[in-house]
């Protein structure tokens, strides 16, 4: 069996599921962090796919390796917002960080 | 002098005495006893310049028409305004009239206004009425006759109420005011339904367009009409029944502005413009001029019978001359009627400053005897003045003989030209016309009558109280402006010969103007006839047309009729007062009523405060009352109306309008308190929404 387009765009569905789902069930903003970074993962590997096989040469290569620089600067920007929540609240518990509705 | 000279000295004897008003009415105060010099001085000059224009006028240019100006003033669309003036040989005369009585008069105020509080403005008020006065007199246009017009009306309100202090002279300066407006309101339709045809006011004009047919809007009684509304300008200013009211009373005035005003210039100006349009009236317009002027001769000259007050005497003594220079002009006596206007104003402005003479020495007397409580002007309170007057009594004598129509003077000459005049016209038109001559006759008959009553009881006899025994002779400049009015009412200075002003150069000059009105409307005895003239020549007299010769017809018959009514009158006055032949008292108690009433002067007063003055009150009321309760209750109503429409709107906006705001504010309200809840703040619940979204759209899209 030949590894096709279906099967990296079944990896990358499965990875996005799971980055979706650790983005609504964790409760700890780190772990919503790891989240994201798998869905952008799962959207780099279908960047990545259909630049393979849907003829488009190196494009998707290149939104790819934007949107890495993009997950490593929004991590960085991420992880500092979270240190300023933790300064604050001393937890980074996502459930109780609720004050702005207010 | 050419005559360019003589229009530009004639605007310098215009201009003149308004310098005399500047002065005065702008240094008067610091001039104070000069002022009075400064104004006799400039009229001075002023009556030099005018005698220098009269002169030329009448003899180098007397056979011209008129030697005029005119010039284009202003020009409202299409319509070019054109004013000017002129000098024609009337004019040139009345200059003369003007400017010498005004000089006089200045002269005499020096010494009978001395003292009074206001002096210099009394000068400037006489230099600016003088003014008013010539530009009348030049005006060779209806807007600027109309103008000076109203400034001589001006100008007379402020001398007759000169001493407003007095309610009754204040009140006599309204009265000639607004009397005047009356007759100006007449004089201005007049001159609207010229202007509106012919659509100028010039006089040239406007009797060219009559003359060559076109009549005010294709009618002839528009015509008349017309004359008849310039002549009721006249009748303002001339004191013609029915307004003349105004002019005995306007005897509250100065004595020498009575001369001045009310004898001599303002009342001459209602002659004098219907001389000056003279062309224009019909046949039905003259007709209504003659019986103006007859009704008004008659009436004042019996009111003046009975009058005690000296200055009341040769008031309505004025209105009756007046009247028979309107009557004169009415029944077609064009150059008697002029004449009379000249001879009248020395004689009657003679008398008028002797009984300023004589009310100034019973002044005088009266101070002197500590007596403040008589009356310097009852002619009852006089007598004797023969003896302590003895100037101001000669020369008050023979004016009198003036005005009373006596030979040998210049009022017998103009009167006997008047009194013939009415025998041709009645003649000549015939039928009830015929009551003209004889109401002249007998007017004439009752001035002798009255003037020498006025004479006898104020002059002859013994003095009837201490204060006339104390009255002594004035100074030279009092009686200096008698001696030459008197004079000036000899015969010779118009005619050699004393019995007929017709061979005199006064009729050589002022000759009647060729009538401008069709020969339809016109009488036919005015119509000028060209081939007959020559022919009727009789040695130096000219028979312009029928009227004239037929005037000429009636002189002598005239002159013994009004000689022997005249001679009448004066028996009849030295037969009652002097020698007392017949008691006045029994005489005035035999005819109680008919003394009344034009001792009350035939209640005219009181008729006009029943009538027109009631009337006007009533009117006034009834305007009150309007406003009062219809104009201020709908005034009223409308703000209440509005009030309650207000508070109406009031309650709209804060229930209807806030509640729709509050209610939508409140709607708002409730759903946003409801959806805030949705707004959890937590990212993760927004996350699953989101997903919930998506799964949604795919469910409905894909």
């Amino acid at each position: 069996m030949e590894i096709g387009l279906s099967h990296y765009l079944i990896i990358s569905a499965l990875l996005f599921s799971l980055g979706l789902y650790g983005v609504i069930s964790r409760k700890h903003a780190v772990m919503v962090l790891m989240g994201l970074e798998l869905i952008l993962n799962a959207a780099n590997i279908n960047f990545v796919a259909f630049a393979r096989f849907g003829g488009m040469n190196m494009d998707g290569q290149v939104a790819a390796v934007f949107v890495i620089i993009l997950a490593a600067a929004e991590a960085a920007v991420a992880l500092a917002i979270l240190l300023n929540i933790y300064q604050h609240f001393k937890h980074v518990n996502l459930d109780e960080v609720d004050q702005m509705k207010e | 002098m050419t005559h360019d000279t003589l229009l530009t000295l004639s605007v310098f004897v215009l201009l003149t005495p308004l310098l005399s008003f500047m002065i005065n009415i702008f240094f008067g105060n610091k001039l104070g006893r000069l002022s009075g010099v400064v104004g006799t001085t400039i009229l001075g000059i002023d009556l030099l310049m005018a005698a220098l224009i009269a002169f030329s006028k009448l003899v180098t240019y007397g056979g011209e028409h008129i030697i005029q100006t005119r010039f284009e003033w202003f020009s409202p669309g299409s319509y070019a305004i054109s004013v000017g003036y002129g000098i024609d040989n009337i004019a040139a005369i009345m200059l003369m009239v003007v400017t010498l009585i005004s000089f006089l008069v200045h002269l005499f105020s020096t010494i009978y206004m001395e003292g009074d509080r206001r002096y210099p403005k009394f000068y400037a008020y006489l230099g600016l009425f003088t003014f008013s006065m010539l530009g009348i007199v030049m005006a060779n246009n209806f807007l600027m006759m109309y103008i000076f017009w109203e400034l001589v009306g001006i100008s007379s309100y402020l001398l007759i109420g000169f001493w407003y202090e007095k309610d009754s002279a204040s009140n006599a300066g309204k009265k000639a005011f607004i009397t005047n407006r009356i007759g100006d309101l007449g004089f201005f339709a007049g001159i609207m339904i010229l202007f509106m045809t012919y659509g100028s006011f010039m006089f040239e004009d406007i009797f060219a367009g009559i003359a060559s047919g076109t009549l005010p809007f294709n009618n002839p009684t528009m015509l008349t009409l017309a004359g008849i509304g310039i002549f009721m300008g006249a009748m303002g200013k001339s004191a013609q029944w029915p307004l003349h009211v105004w002019l005995p009373d306007a005897m509250e005035g100065p004595t020498p502005v009575s001369a001045l005003i009310h004898a001599a210039t303002m009342v001459a100006a209602g002659v004098y413009l219907v001389a000056k349009v003279f062309w224009m009236f019909t046949a039905d317009a003259l007709t209504f001029i003659a019986i103006i002027g007859t009704i008004t001769a008659f009436v004042s000259a019996t009111i003046a019978i009975t009058q005690v007050d000296f200055k009341k005497v040769l008031a309505y003594s004025t209105v009756s001359q007046l009247g028979f220079m309107i009557m004169s002009l009415g029944t077609g006596g064009y150059t008697n009627g002029f004449f009379h206007l000249v001879t009248h104003a020395w004689f009657k402005a003679a008398l008028f400053l002797a009984a300023g003479s004589v009310i100034h020495a019973m002044h005088h007397a009266m101070h002197h005897m500590h007596d403040h409580h008589s009356d310097p002007q009852d002619i009852n309170n006089m007598g004797g003045l023969r003896k302590t007057m003895p100037w101001t009594y000669r020369t008050f004598l023979f004016v009198t003989l003036a005005l009373a129509g006596i030979p040998l003077t210049s009022g017998f000459l103009s009167k006997d030209g008047i009194l013939a005049g009415t025998l041709a016209w009645a003649k000549l038109t015939g039928g009830w016309h015929w009551i003209v001559p004889v109401m002249a006759f007998t007017a004439a008959g009752m001035t002798a009558f009255y003037m020498f009553r006025l004479t006898i009881v104020a002059f002859h006899g013994e003095p009837k109280t201490k204060i006339a025994g104390h009255t002594h002779e004035n100074p030279v400049r009092i009686v200096l402006p008698l001696v030459v009015l008197s004079v000036l009412s000899v015969w010779f200075f118009y005619s050699p010969n004393p019995i007929d002003a017709s061979v005199g150069w006064f009729h050589a000059r002022v000759v009647q103007p060729e009538t401008a009105v069709p020969a339809a409307y016109q009488w036919e005895f005015l119509i000028q006839d060209h081939q007959a003239a020559p022919a009727e020549n009789h040695g130096s007299h000219h028979a312009l047309n029928a009227l004239q010769e037929e005037t000429h017809h009636y002189h002598y018959l005239a002159m013994f009729l009004s000689l022997l009514i005249a001679g009448t009158g004066i028996a009849l006055a030295f037969a009652i007062y002097q020698y007392k032949l017949i008691s006045a008292d029994a005489l005035e108690k035999r005819f109680k009523k008919l003394h009344t009433f034009s001792y009350n002067k035939w209640y005219f007063d009181e008729l006009y405060h029943a009538t027109v003055i009631a009337l006007m009150l009533a009117v006034s009321k009834a305007m009150a009352w309007f406003d009062s309760v219809v104009v201020d209750g709908i005034v009223n109503l409308s703000a209440g109306l509005a009030t309650v429409a207000g508070k109406v709107t009031g309650l709209f906006d804060h229930v209807v309008v806030d509640g729709a705001v509050n209610l939508t504010a409140r709607v708002t309200g409730f759903f946003g308190s409801r959806l805030r809840k949705l707004q959890t703040g937590n990212i993760q619940f927004y996350v699953v929404m989101l997903l919930l979204g998506v799964i949604l759209l795919f469910y409905f899209f894909v």
